[in-house]
């Protein structure tokens, strides 16, 4: 297979194998899959795992039952991200975490730094490997290979059994917006399972999907990507992502910093842009307020060709005064000043 | 699969020259590194470019890359196709798919500092071997 290489956090990742557009599309209309193996895996345990992991995240971990995952911050004491993570509840005294790959020691240590509640810590990355298997035709293909019942798997939970006879963490979860799996599982069986997911699904359209189709799924779907729409100087609020800050669960890391903020009201709003003008906005191209100066008062931080809508997309932090669905704003591109519509956000919404 | 009456650069365009009228566009092997080609933008015609100099933009669904002109002169011609049609320079980036021409102003010594196909050929090898290395 003739894949594209990239060095990605020190991993050497497939970016592109058949071409961005059409994996992209397999995802949304067949299914695809990613070698996600770089991504990050953090283990807490004991009888205070839940403690530590409602002291650093922003969302309600105590809510969670056994076999449930749920999206969450890392929090840094500024209210910012040190990680935007999934934490699966395995038992009452069992969290795993999965985690960016590029932040993956951060976060451990992060962790590390603030267990005053004694936790048991395991920085479990090397245990574990990824495959994502995506689209509506993923469950379908996967389920071929395992005793579990996958349908009854609902969205955002998880069940353990063998794929193919390999133990694995089976998770109904995604970076794609569409439906489909994530299994975790012991790195050795990553070829043999890659390769027999492949050639059982190609009949129905399964093709291997890169890191570039997995960030155009991403921002189809609206999803936030670490390093672009969130960081550490960025709030969940500003980035949209108040449903996944309970701040009435009691205290938190960087809670006071989000509720004074909560209180004073934003500065800054993550958006959906359409564009009107037939130019690409990108990563760091600065946002103008057409009826102000020529400062920018904003700026993309993810924007690209959306495949599958056919249409060029962006995400951008602007003032919340031009954060309206409807309101026109400008990007900078090269020697241009491009036209854009603020748009509600997700752009892409799978039919259910 | 690199014509041999082109020229190349290190940049990886291409140029064709027929009496003082050169006509350019991208590699095959920047189209296959750039992958789906989704946007293309020339320069207006009568722009006066200079070798080296950036007079285009291709973009990908992942990348923006700046086009630089093998020569120096004048844009007579832009290939406006492509505006409607960027995916042609995936499909045939040495034919129909070119960007520009220009009525040159320096052509033989413009042309003497680029590659023929065989050196451009080594060149592509050599660039394949380091990014797999």
């Amino acid at each position: 297979m003739g894949a594209k290489m990239v060095n990605f956090g020190g991993w050497d990742m497939p970016v592109e194998y058949s071409g961005i557009t059409a994996e992209h599309m397999a995802v949304r209309t067949a299914a695809g899959i990613f070698d996600v193996s770089h991504m990050g895996e953090i283990e807490v345990r004991g009888p205070h795992a839940l403690d530590l992991v409602q002291w650093v995240t922003c969302n309600n971990a105590a809510k969670l039952t056994v076999g449930q995952a749920q999206y969450s911050g890392l929090m840094n004491e500024r209210g910012g991200f040190v990680d935007d993570l999934l934490v699966h509840k395995r038992s009452d005294t069992h969290y795993f975490l999965c985690v960016n790959a590029s932040n993956q020691d951060k976060d451990f240590e992060h962790f590390v730094r603030h267990n005053r509640f004694g936790a048991e810590l395991e920085n479990a990355g090397p245990r574990y490997t990824q495959l994502a298997i995506q689209g509506p035709r993923a469950l379908g293909i996967v389920q071929r290979f395992t005793k579990l019942e996958l349908a009854p798997i609902r969205y955002y939970h998880f069940a353990l059994g063998q794929v193919d006879g390999v133990d694995c963490l089976v998770a109904r979860t995604g970076y794609t917006g569409e439906d489909g799996v994530e299994l975790y599982f012991s790195p050795e069986h990553s070829e043999k399972l890659w390769n027999r997911l492949l050639e059982a699904g190609k009949p129905e359209g399964l093709i291997p999907c890169g890191l570039g189709a997995r960030n155009t799924l991403r921002m189809e779907a609206s999803m936030c990507l670490y390093g672009h729409e969130i960081d550490d100087s960025t709030t969940p609020l500003e980035a949209g992502l108040g449903w996944i800050t309970k701040l009435d669960k009691g205290d938190f890391l960087g809670r006071d910093v989000i509720v004074r903020q909560k209180e004073a009201g934003l500065t800054r709003k993550l958006v959906g842009l359409d564009m009107i003008d037939k130019l690409i906005a990108r990563e760091e191209y600065p946002v103008f307020d057409p009826a102000d100066g020529p400062e920018p008062v904003g700026h993309v931080t993810s924007g690209g060709p959306a495949p599958f809508l056919k249409r060029n997309i962006a995400m951008a932090y602007v003032p919340p005064s031009l954060a309206e669905p409807g309101t026109e704003v400008k990007i900078g591109i090269r020697s241009h000043q491009a036209r854009a519509r603020v748009v509600p956000l997700p752009f892409y919404k799978r039919p259910r | 699969m690199y014509p041999k009456d082109f020229r190349y650069t290190k940049e990886h365009e291409w140029v064709k020259l027929e009496g003082d009228v050169a006509t350019v566009g991208i590699t095959d092997y920047a189209q296959h590194e750039l992958g789906d080609i989704v946007y293309v933008e020339l320069p207006a015609t009568g722009t006066k470019v200079e070798a080296g100099q950036a007079f285009g933009t291709v973009e990908s669904v992942k990348s923006v890359s700046e086009v630089f002109s093998p020569v120096s002169g004048e844009v007579t011609e832009v290939n406006t196709e492509l505006a409607d049609h960027p995916e042609k320079v995936n499909q045939d980036a040495h034919g129909a798919a070119w960007l520009a021409r220009l009525r040159t102003t320096n052509a033989a010594k413009d042309l003497a500092a680029l590659m023929d196909a065989a050196a451009y050929e080594a060149y592509v090898a050599e660039q394949q071997k380091e990014a797999s290395a």
